[in-house]
C-alpha cells in the first residue's frame, strides 16, 4: 500500500514524514525545504506501507518545479490513499488544496496539524462538524510532539485497504475553478472555526525587534556573530587538545612500526586521514549544523529573507533566494536544489551559480582550521565578508548579462515555533551521518593513497599539472595535489595539505600571505563533486561546465587580489 | 490606490491584481484573491518588501508586487 503526504508549504508535512519513517525528509521552519519526494517504507499496526512526502504545493495546478512534481506524482503514481496535511491555525488557506483533491474524488484523510499553535492563537476547531460536512476523515494532529499520528496512520490503513473509497459523501464541488474554491473555502473555515480570544505572547512581540528597519539587522549581525563565536569557540576547546593527544598517537605509531617503510607510510597516512575527521572537521561541523537546524526550525530563516530582500534585489535576485545561500553555509547540494523553488529559469541558473561560491560546512573547516586558527578568528571573519562582497559582484554581472525583471518576492513568513530537541539533534545527525558515511572513508582512502604516491614520487607529476595555478599565487609545487583531492571533497584540502607538506603544523610550512591565498582559492574553485552532480541534476550540463569554468576565475582572481592585499600587511 | 500606497497599520481591500496571469496565479497560490483584506504590518526599510497580513498569515510582498495590487480603503470586516 502505498500513501502520500500532500499539503501546502510548511505545513509539517516532513515533519509528520519523519516522524513515522524515522529522520530520512529535510525539514525547516520556511516554504519549500522540501524539493522532491521522499518515499519510505514503515510499519504501522504489523503491516508493512510505502509512506511518501511530496514536495509543499499550494494548488495542484501548480507553477514551479517543486509544485508541479507533486501534483504530477499524484497524477501518475499509483497512490492508495492521500494524507492531506493542513496547518489548522489557518485553515481556509489550506482547504483550497482539499476541495481540489475532493473534486477530483480521491481517497484523502484530512489532517489538521499545528493544533497546539491554532489553540494558542485563540482558534476553535469543530473537527467532528467539518467532518461531516467534507465527507473525508478529518484527524487532528501535533506532528512536532508525536501527538495524534499513530491514530491517523491507523485511520489512514483502514481505509487503504478498502477495494474502492466510497465518495458519494464528499462535499459536492460545484464550481471548480480557484476562485470558487477560495469563496468555499473561507466560507468553510467561517463556519467550523471559532475566533476565540488571541493570547498575545512575548512571540508576537518578537518581530516588532527582529523585524524593525533598524534593530531588526543589528539582531541579524548580532545572531550571526554569536553564531559563528558559538561554532568556533566549540570548535577551537575541542580542535586543540584533540590534535595534540592525535599528533602524539601518530608520532608514537609511526616510531613503533618503523620509519620509513612504505607499510609505515600507509598507515600513518590512513591515520591522518583519520585524525583530520576526528579533529579538524567534525568539531566545526557538528556546532555549526546545530546551530543552523536551531534557526531554521525556530523560523528565522524568513525572516532573513524579509531582511535581506532589498539587498538581493541588488544583486538580480529576490529574498527568497536567500535560501539557497543560507542552506549553501551548511552544504552547497541542499543548496542547489532548493533553487527549485524559484520560478524563473534564469533566477535559478543565478542562484545555483552563487550558491556554488557560498563556503560550506567543508570549507567552513578549512578557513578556521587554518586562517582562524594561525591568524585568529578576525581574519576568518574578514575572508566571509569578502565572500559575500565577491558573490554580489558576480551577481550583479550575471543578472546584468542576462536581462529579465523578475516578478518580486512573495514569501510566507511563518510563526516562531519552539524547536523540538528531538527534530533539531535529528536533523543535524541527518547531515553530519553524509560526512560520516561518504566523506571520512574517503578521506581515510585518499590520505593513505596520497602518502603511498609521496613515498613513489608520483605526487610530482599531479603537482606539475596544477604548476600554472599554484606559482602564479605564489603557493609551493605541493599545494597542487590537496587542490586535486579538494575537488572530491573541500575538506580533503586541508587534510591533503598537511599530507603534502609533511606537517599539521601549518604555521611551519606554509607563510601567513600564502595560508590566505590558499583559502581563498579553496573557497572559490571548482565546486565538490557532490556539487557538480546536483548542478548537472538541476540546470544540465552545460550549464554545470559554465559554472565550474566561471569558478576557477573567480578563484584565481580574488586569490591573487587578496594575495596583494595580505602582502602589504604581513 | 495601489497596497504599496497604503500606511502602515491600514486595512484595505482588494480590488483586482494587475501583473498579468504569472502574477496572478503566484498571489492566489498564496491564499491573496481579490475581495480579501490586507493589513500592511510592516515594511523592509532600503525598498525592502512589505510585510502583509491577510486572513492571519504574514506574507512579505516585495514592492514590485506590491505596486500591482489594487486596494480600495472601504468596510473592512
Amino acid at each position: 500500500m502505498r500513501i502520500a503526504l500532500i499539503g501546502q508549504p510548511n505545513c509539517g508535512k516532513s515533519t509528520l514524514f519523519n516522524q513515522v519513517a524515522g529522520y530520512k525528509a529535510e525539514t525547516g521552519n520556511f516554504t519549500g525545504t522540501t524539493v522532491t519526494f521522499t518515499e519510505s517504507s514503515v510499519r504501522v499496526g504489523g503491516e508493512t506501507i510505502e509512506v511518501v512526502d511530496l514536495p509543499g504545493t499550494y494548488t495542484l495546478a501548480g507553477t514551479n518545479p517543486a509544485e508541479r512534481e507533486a501534483s504530477r506524482y499524484l497524477l501518475s503514481e499509483d497512490v492508495d490513499l492521500i494524507i492531506n496535511v493542513l496547518d489548522a491555525s489557518h485553515v481556509a488557506q489550506g482547504l483550497e488544496l482539499t476541495l481540489e483533491l475532493l473534486a477530483m474524488k480521491a481517497p484523502v484523510i484530512v489532517a489538521m496539524n499545528m493544533m497546539d499553535e491554532a489553540s494558542r492563537i485563540g482558534l476553535r476547531l469543530d473537527g467532528p462538524a467539518l467532518q461531516a460536512k467534507l465527507g473525508v476523515p478529518v484527524m487532528p494532529l501535533v506532528a512536532s510532539r508525536g501527538r495524534g499520528v499513530k491514530p491517523l496512520f491507523l485511520t489512514a490503513l483502514r481505509m487503504g485497504k478498502k477495494e474502492s473509497i466510497d465518495t458519494s459523501n464528499y462535499l459536492e464541488i460545484e464550481e471548480n475553478e480557484r476562485m470558487a474554491r477560495h469563496r468555499l473555502a473561507s466560507d468553510l473555515e467561517r463556519k467550523f472555526v471559532k475566533r476565540g480570544e488571541r493570547r498575545v505572547s512575548k512571540r508576537d512581540r518578537l518581530d516588532d525587534f527582529l523585524l524593525h528597519p533598524f534593530w531588526g539587522y543589528v539582531g541579524l549581525i548580532l545572531i550571526l556573530y554569536a553564531f559563528f563565536q558559538v561554532v568556533y569557540g566549540a570548535g577551537v576547546l575541542i580542535e586543540k587538545p584533540l590534535l595534540a593527544y592525535l599528533e602524539t598517537i601518530t608520532t608514537q605509531a609511526a616510531a613503533y612500526l618503523g620509519e620509513g617503510k612504505l607499510f609505515t607510510e600507509i598507515i600513518i597516512g590512513a591515520l591522518q586521514g583519520v585524525i583530520a575527521g576526528l579533529g579538524i572537521v567534525l568539531p566545526y561541523l557538528v556546532p555549526f549544523l546545530l546551530g543552523l537546524g536551531l534557526l531554521e526550525d525556530i523560523g528565522y530563516m524568513s525572516r532573513v529573507a524579509f531582511l535581506m530582500d532589498a539587498l538581493m534585489h541588488r544583486i538580480g535576485l529576490h529574498g527568497k533566494a536567500i535560501v539557497p545561500f543560507i542552506l549553501g553555509y551548511g552544504c552547497n547540494v541542499p543548496a542547489v536544489m532548493s533553487t527549485r523553488t524559484l520560478d524563473d529559469p534564469k533566477e535559478r541558473f543565478v542562484a545555483a551559480a552563487l550558491a556554488t561560491l557560498v563556503p560550506c560546512a567543508a570549507i567552513l573547516s578549512v578557513v578556521f582550521g587554518l586562517v582562524a586558527f594561525y591568524l585568529g578568528p578576525l581574519m576568518a571573519l574578514i575572508l566571509y565578508l569578502l565572500n559575500i562582497f565577491t558573490i554580489a559582484l558576480v551577481g550583479r554581472i550575471l543578472t546584468a548579462m542576462i536581462p529579465e525583471d523578475t516578478p518580486g518576492l512573495i514569501l510566507e513568513i511563518p510563526p516562531y515555533r519552539i524547536p523540538t530537541l528531538r527534530t533539531v539533534t535529528q536533523k543535524a545527525w541527518f547531515r553530519i551521518k553524509e560526512f560520516l558515511v561518504e566523506a571520512w572513508p574517503l578521506l581515510i582512502a585518499g590520505s593513505a593513497i596520497l602518502a603511498l604516491a609521496n613515498y613513489f614520487h608520483a605526487a610530482d607529476f599531479f603537482n606539475i599539472l596544477f604548476r600554472p595555478i599554484t606559482w602564479t599565487l605564489g603557493l609551493p609545487a605541493a599545494t597542487g595535489v590537496p587542490l586535486i583531492f579538494g575537488i572530491f571533497r573541500k575538506e580533503l584540502s586541508l587534510v591533503m595539505l598537511g599530507q603534502a607538506l609533511g606537517s599539521m603544523n601549518f604555521d611551519t610550512v606554509f607563510t601567513s600571505v600564502q595560508m590566505i591565498t590558499f583559502t581563498v582559492f579553496v573557497m572559490f574553485y571548482i565546486p565538490c563533486l557532490a556539487t557538480l552532480g546536483a548542478l548537472r541534476r538541476e540546470l544540465g550540463t552545460k550549464d554545470m561546465f559554465a559554472i565550474t569554468g566561471l569558478t576557477v576565475v573567480i578563484a584565481m582572481i580574488t586569490a591573487l587580489l587578496s594575495r596583494g592585499v595580505a602582502m602589504i600587511f604581513f | 490606490m495601489v497596497l504599496l500606497d497604503v500606511k502602515k497599520g491600514d486595512l484595505v481591500r482588494i480590488l483586482r491584481l494587475d501583473g498579468g496571469t504569472g502574477l496572478e496565479d503566484k498571489l492566489t497560490q498564496h491564499g491573496i484573491y481579490p475581495g480579501d483584506c490586507v493589513r500592511v504590518l510592516r515594511e523592509a526599510p532600503m525598498g525592502g518588501p512589505l510585510l502583509v497580513d491577510v486572513h492571519g498569515r504574514e506574507i512579505a510582498l516585495g514592492r514590485g508586487v506590491a505596486k500591482k495590487i489594487f486596494v480600495e480603503d472601504k468596510e473592512c470586516e
